[in-house]
């Protein structure tokens, strides 16, 4: 659908150094909190290509809505510690007020979030939630913006947009809602879409319609996404690149192919495996990840996986192994004994040795090949 | 999708759960109600695991808790042990309920957060009255330990100390201490991260084979269901839609609704482009005013003018594999059952 763009209110670019459509450097996003600071971002960099889709995987805890909403700018001024930057379309957005932001949120960057029930405000017509953005952003006149978002609504394939318009969230279905909370994100034709878990709350069978749309979307308007989530399956076909959290930090990023192929980073690997798969005969053991993850406030000395590392050794609880690049571009890992290599089966080795727990849940059924076939 | 029909039950195994013609509806007043199970047939052998899987709104939870009689369903039967629940009274159906018990899909809400853990998991015993205050005790710390908690420290804990899976590892904890014959999950995973998930799926396995358990797992992701259950029944909008054990199903899906289910979930393997897999499209139709004849029609891509008309009834279409479809996608077998 053709719309009139509004003029982009960023300031210009400084210098022609940055072509990244989103750029995050060394960003840290840590709470003070009554028991200490929680370091629930702790230095993560990545950047995104216009019309490209990254992926942001981790277990609960692992830092990637707050990575989210910080990048947003959307989190309390009060007691919270946010460093590093956050450029966009190379202006740095980083300590931009709340009214700088207004000029960004929505028209350049929009989200969506996981509960589409509370993101919508069950007292207003859901019609009015897709205009009010129009109005302000774009300056349509009532009739305009309501044929927009009738327009909108159907796009995102809503049965019936001209009668839906005029309901309320509470007469919509979960999926229902989740594509008006779409249909609210690429109101302004935002440039960037940051979706945070936008199908956990959904049935699979809605989560795959609801991704396919954003994926049909993404493409017809060549908008860059962030897809947070907790399930590598659903990253697995529907992104260009992936960034794998950890206790706030990046501990994997590669091309989607590449992590799956070649991935080098244990947890990634334990990730993966704890999936129950339909190939697999039932009953099959599922290969679970023993513990829990860090204290964010207390993060365990050297390695923050080494506790439930199936490799870990003597090295990886006293020294913090950096982020490396591998030998396929773009791939980078943190790890000292990484996945595939002589290293890490000699330490796997090791450890079955010492009958280390960790290092005897993943032999479980699937023999020794487990550590260097992956 | 209709489900109706019984061919699919095993009367001469001598089931330790058998529902028939099992109906549940909500008035809604002015006559309207709604169709939330309509006439399920289902039953579970000792020692078994029941899948129960299907989207929202298909009535899954709905039937686990008429099986329970939470509420009693409107119509049909729940014979446990040969004994007819919906006929029992109040005080003879609580004198069973020890022997079924529930755990419920969001963990933090299932618990009481005012109380300490080792009283929530001891309740049942305090009620019944079973063994001392030391017996209690020591049977209270024991199941805790066998879910993988330390007894010493989560005794004097209150749930809000606990991360999501702990406090399911705690609902199952509380669900085991009366020894019971039959666990109802109702979607016990679905609020846990994958990783999570696979620990608590893990345990309900290993309770299972401790303590000799009868299991019938709810849950609409289809991976999961499989991985747990010797038995799948698929369920649609208040019908049976195909019942079959877990490998048969995935390897040869008979009903349309079946496959659709099985191509939306996501693969982690990025060389399947999910935008090729063709999904069910639409939404779920009203259980207030269902479709006539076979209720998937709306959605179905091979419904015909039949589906409209006539409910299809359950058929075989392989060993112990039941499909209640017009035009199922694999033959069914003329022949009846063959004698177990």
């Amino acid at each position: 659908m053709s719309r009139p763009r509004s003029v982009s209110k960023l300031e210009p670019r400084k210098g022609a150094e940055s072509t990244h459509l989103l750029e995050v450097r060394d960003l840290k996003t840590h709470f003070i909190t009554a028991r200490g600071r929680v370091r629930a971002v702790d230095g993560v960099t990545f950047s995104l290509e216009r019309g490209k889709t990254i992926g942001i995987v981790g277990e609960s805890g692992s830092g990637k809505t707050v990575l989210a909403r910080s990048i947003m700018n959307l989190l309390p001024r009060n007691n919270v510690v946010r460093d590093g930057s956050v450029i966009f379309e190379g202006s740095d957005i980083t300590d931009y007020s709340s009214k700088q932001m207004r000029d960004i949120w929505g028209i350049e960057i929009a989200m969506v979030f996981q509960d589409p029930m509370t993101s919508l405000n069950p007292v207003v017509k859901v019609g009015r939630q897709i205009t009010e953005s129009l109005r302000f952003h774009l300056d349509l006149d009532k009739s305009e913006a309501r044929d927009t978002a009738v327009a909108l609504l159907r796009s995102v394939n809503i049965p019936e947009p001209e009668k839906r318009i005029d309901e309320y969230p509470h007469q919509l279905s979960g999926g229902m809602r989740q594509r008006v909370t779409i249909a609210i994100a690429l109101a302004c034709g935002p440039k960037l879409l940051m979706a945070d878990e936008p199908t956990t709350a959904l049935d699979v069978t809605v989560q795959s319609q609801i991704l396919n749309l954003l994926a049909k979307q993404q493409k017809e308007r060549d908008m860059g996404m962030v897809l947070v989530t907790h399930d590598l399956g659903v990253v697995a076909g529907r992104t260009d690149e992936i960034i794998v959290m950890y206790g706030g930090k990046v501990v994997e990023k590669a091309p989607t192919p590449v992590l799956f192929s070649h991935m080098k980073m244990p947890y990634t690997e334990a990730l993966l495996r704890s999936i129950p798969k339909l190939e697999d005969p039932s009953h099959t053991r599922l290969k679970v990840i023993g513990g829990r993850p860090p204290d964010l406030i207390n993060p365990p000395k050297g390695c923050n996986f080494s506790p439930r590392c199936p490799y870990a050794q003597p090295k990886c609880h006293e020294e913090e192994p950096p982020l490396i690049a591998a030998e396929t571009p773009g791939h980078e890992y943190a790890c000292w004994f990484p996945v595939g290599t002589p290293e890490n089966r000699a330490a796997f080795d090791r450890n079955l040795e010492a009958r280390l727990p960790q290092a005897l849940v993943t032999l479980d059924g699937a023999g020794l090949g487990a550590s260097a076939e992956r | 999708m209709a489900g109706t029909g019984t061919a699919h039950l095993r009367p001469e195994a001598n089931p330790l759960i058998s529902v028939e013609n099992l109906t549940v509806e909500f008035p809604l007043g002015g006559g309207a109600k709604v169709h939330a199970v309509s006439g399920i047939s289902l039953d579970v052998l000792d020692g078994e695991t029941l899948g129960l899987v299907g989207e929202s709104g298909c009535g899954k939870s709905t039937t686990g808790r008429a099986i329970m009689q939470l509420p009693a369903p409107t119509s049909g039967s729940v014979k446990f042990k040969g004994t007819d629940l919906t006929e029992l009274d109040g005080e003879a159906l609580r004198r069973l309920r020890p022997e079924m018990q529930m755990i419920f899909q969001d963990p933090i809400s299932s618990l009481n957060p005012r109380r300490k853990i080792g009283e929530l998991v001891g309740e049942p015993l305090a009620i019944w009255d079973r063994g001392t205050k030391e017996e209690q005790r020591e049977l209270v710390d024991r199941v805790l330990s066998s879910v993988g908690l330390d007894p010493e420290v989560a005794r004097t804990k209150r749930a809000h100390e606990f991360s999501g899976g702990q406090c399911q590892r705690i609902s199952i904890a509380r669900s085991l201490v009366l020894d019971p014959k039959v666990i109802i999950c109702d979607e016990p995973v679905s609020a846990l991260d994958v990783s999570v998930q696979a620990q608590i799926l893990n345990l309900l396995e290993d309770m299972k084979a401790e303590y000799q358990l009868t299991l019938i797992f709810i849950a609409h992701d289809l991976a999961v269901v499989k991985n747990v259950s010797d038995r799948v029944a698929v369920m649609y909008l208040g019908k049976l839609c195909e019942v079959a054990n877990p490998d048969d199903l995935y390897a040869t899906p008979a009903h349309p609704y079946t496959e659709a289910l099985l191509t939306s979930i996501p693969v982690p393997d990025p060389s399947v482009r999910p935008e090729d897999r063709d999904t069910i499209r639409g939404e779920l139709p009203s259980p207030i005013a269902p479709p006539s004849g076979c209720r998937f029609r709306t959605r179905c891509p091979r419904a015909q003018d039949r589906c409209a008309h006539v409910e299809p009834l359950m058929r075989r279409v392989g060993d112990d594999h039941w499909v209640a479809c017009h035009f199922p996608l694999s033959p069914v077998l003329e022949d009846p059952a063959p004698p177990a």
